[in-house]
């Protein structure tokens, strides 16, 4: 038992258990799963599908934070995304075929890709700190995508492109298939072969991995455009979700959120260790929380007071200083003269 | 920061002593090329329109830009320190709507103003308390105080509200004008805070702790410095500058607006990295974060003259963001040479 509590995914675990249980005894109607011209509905399934988009991002934040890094421009790089896509489907004469939305999806992940590969560029080949490296993608990116889509919301009806997002297959939202296909792909190269142990030494110490004969440039590069990658494949399926590529509202705080769900799944942000587990953990928390605030009747725009409360409570939960007073307490034993907090901020660089 | 210096060689060419005074003040060479860049777009601004250096027009870009003046300051001393603060375009928002929903319900405007500096003080307070008690990063902390003063605002209102207040309104519609220049309240507040942040960077204790904490946490706490009083007051500043932005921006759109501001922190940031504040602290200049919102309001000004889509001005505040980086980067690689 008590290793089970020491297990890091535990209390990420519990407390989605616990958000479950709360809503199911509130509304029972939560947990139940119909079945419907084989297609599975209800809430449950509903998270599983609307989280798609911020799943994706949050799989390549978790790559980025192992590197020490971060990546602001997710978000611009969704609208992009979606804006390429959309702009392609609207300008072909026949937006039902299969081969128009099979060429506007692959030339908007070529973009992402290039995009995330810029993001790669400045921070492992130029040494631009990751988060000033992404801000000027994620300051720039949006007006490009308002360029492409000419400043206009493009809508259109494509029944193929909506399936990405809205189709069922085998039971399940393609969506879900989609996140979990991804998370799959990205655990298994990170986790079979070694790249997942040199990834975390990059985080660990890059200065000591380099010495060691880790190639560092590469590993920090390849995180980058994978995250690139991902936030191209979310933007497609959230412009698929509402038939249309909104520039401004594409993606908006998804970075955020995507940092959120990190440091939630026990990812911390200083880089290193890593839990993909823990992000998929993570991001469900902040999905089920969202439809329990929802549920609650609170209007949406008010919603980011519950996540600051969330990343309040769990950074303090994390801080070191607050381990040291419950230690303290329960030593009944205070040691803290200057002398010590000095020493242990020397420790803590 | 050099307080050493050599003996000044009375004799050399122009340029030799222009190579000494860049070495020594290598620090100002990105505000230098702000405002370098920011001539420049005036006078090719004029050259291709003809009436753009006009009293109407300059004094409208101060007019346009106060709130972001405002911020820039705050942002300024959080920077300096090493830190950053995401939330300032949140706070504006929360304050602004704060201050309008207050006076809508006949609150006098001299509690309804203060009310509006402590809402921006107290986020402020609790990002500072976040970052330097319990150790979180400044980004995640004033990340977590962006989304609770974006959730306040909306919970103050979901909707906007006019203001009708006549302080509020005056603020915004009085002129003094001289020739065919004018100066509103609300200029005049901008300015002013501006000249007391320089006032207090440059020529108080807590300016130079400020300074000391960018250049090195660690020493200036072995220096006996208040390390930690003045890291939380930072954070303040840049609160109660949110606050003051929040009235700004409230007097000059005439109401409270919950999604005023969204992605203003973004601009507040590339404003005062263009004004030459290097990003890992320690270096910059408060007056070069007024020149980082002046070519940000040109720029912006210009598109809009050229009919342009306002798309444009996201996509070349980033690339100019990204120079400015990059020439940052070549500067310290440089001071770092030349120290070893």
């Amino acid at each position: 038992m008590k290793k089970l509590a020491r297990h890091r995914l535990f209390w990420p675990i519990v407390a989605l258990l616990t958000l479950i249980v709360v809503n199911t005894i509130v509304r029972p109607s939560f947990i139940s799963i119909t079945v419907k011209d084989g297609q599975l509905y209800g809430v449950l399934i509903d998270i599983l599908r609307t989280s798609a988009p911020l799943m994706l991002v949050a799989l390549g934040m978790t790559i980025v934070i192992a590197t020490r890094g971060i990546d602001l421009s997710v978000g611009a790089i969704m609208a992009v995304s979606g804006a390429v896509a959309l702009t392609i489907i609207d300008a072909s004469g026949d937006p039902e075929s299969i081969a128009t939305v099979f060429v506007a999806v692959i030339a908007a992940l070529c973009v992402s890709l290039v995009l995330g590969a810029w993001n790669g560029f400045l921070v492992s080949v130029v040494g631009i700190q990751p988060i000033i490296a992404t801000l000027v993608l994620m300051l720039a990116g949006r007006g490009v995508a308002l360029l492409i889509t000419d400043g206009f919301i493009t809508t259109v009806n494509s029944a193929p492109y909506s399936f990405i997002a809205t189709g069922y297959l085998l039971f399940l939202p393609v969506a879900f298939l989609i996140w979990v296909a991804a998370t799959a792909v990205v655990s298994l190269i990170e986790r079979r072969t070694a790249l997942g142990v040199l990834t975390e030494a990059v985080g660990i110490n890059p200065e000591a991995s380099r010495l060691a004969g880790v190639r560092a440039r590469g590993i920090i590069f390849g995180a980058y455009v994978t995250s690139g990658l991902l936030a191209g494949i979310a933007g497609v399926l959230y412009s698929s979700n509402i038939r249309a590529a909104d520039a401004n509202a594409s993606g908006q705080f998804i970075e955020l959120y995507a940092i959120l769900a990190v440091v939630l799944g026990g990812t911390s942000l200083m880089g290193g260790k890593f839990t993909i587990a823990g992000t998929v953990v993570g991001v469900l928390i902040i999905q089920t929380l969202d439809k329990t605030i929802l549920f609650l009747g609170v209007p949406p725009a008010q919603s980011p007071v519950f996540f600051a409360i969330v990343v309040i409570v769990v950074v303090i939960m994390q801080s070191p200083r607050l381990h040291r007073w419950i230690r303290g307490a329960a030593s009944s034993r205070s040691r803290r003269d200057s002398d010590t907090t000095i020493t242990k901020e020397v420790a803590s660089r | 920061m050099t307080s050493l210096q050599t003996p000044v060689r009375e004799t050399g060419t122009l340029g030799a002593r222009y190579g000494t005074f860049m070495n020594r003040r290598a620090s100002l060479m990105p505000t230098f090329a702000a405002i370098a860049i920011l001539i420049i777009l005036l006078i090719g601004a004029q050259l291709r329109f003809g009436n753009f250096l006009t009293p109407g027009n300059l004094s409208a870009l101060l007019l346009d830009n106060a709130y972001l003046i405002v911020l820039a300051v705050g942002m300024t001393f959080v920077i300096l320190t090493g830190g950053i603060d995401l939330s300032v375009g949140s706070v504006m928002a929360f304050t602004g709507i704060l201050g309008a929903s207050l006076l809508s319900q006949g609150i006098p405007v001299y509690i309804a103003i203060p009310a509006m500096l402590l809402g921006g003080a107290l986020i402020g307070l609790l990002i500072g308390v976040l970052v330097q008690y319990f150790n979180v990063q400044p980004f995640i902390a004033s990340l977590a105080g962006l989304f609770l003063a974006r959730g306040l605002a909306f919970v103050v209102s979901l909707a906007s509200i006019k203001v009708e207040d006549p302080a509020v309104l005056w603020l915004q519609r009085t002129r003094i004008s001289f020739g065919g220049w004018y100066i509103t309240p609300t200029v005049i507040i901008a300015l002013v805070t501006v000249a007391v942040a320089v006032f207090v960077l440059h020529w108080t204790r807590f300016g130079r702790t400020v300074y000391a904490i960018g250049g090195g946490e660690q020493s200036a706490h072995l220096m006996g410095l208040n390390v930690a009083r003045t890291k939380v007051a930072v954070y303040v500043i840049s609160g109660v500058c949110g606050g003051l932005a929040g009235l700004l921006l409230t007097a000059y759109s005439g109401a409270g607006y919950p999604r005023n501001g969204i992605g203003t922190e973004l601009d507040a940031i590339a404003a005062v990295v263009i004004g030459g504040t290097l990003l890992t602290g320690g270096t910059g200049y408060v007056l070069g974060s007024l020149v980082g919102v002046l070519v940000y309001g040109t720029i912006k000004k210009i598109i809009s003259f050229m009919g342009a889509e306002q798309s444009w001005t996201q996509i070349i505040i980033g690339i100019l963001l990204l120079l400015f980086i990059v020439v940052q980067r070549v500067i310290v690689a440089r001071s770092i040479r030349r120290r070893t």
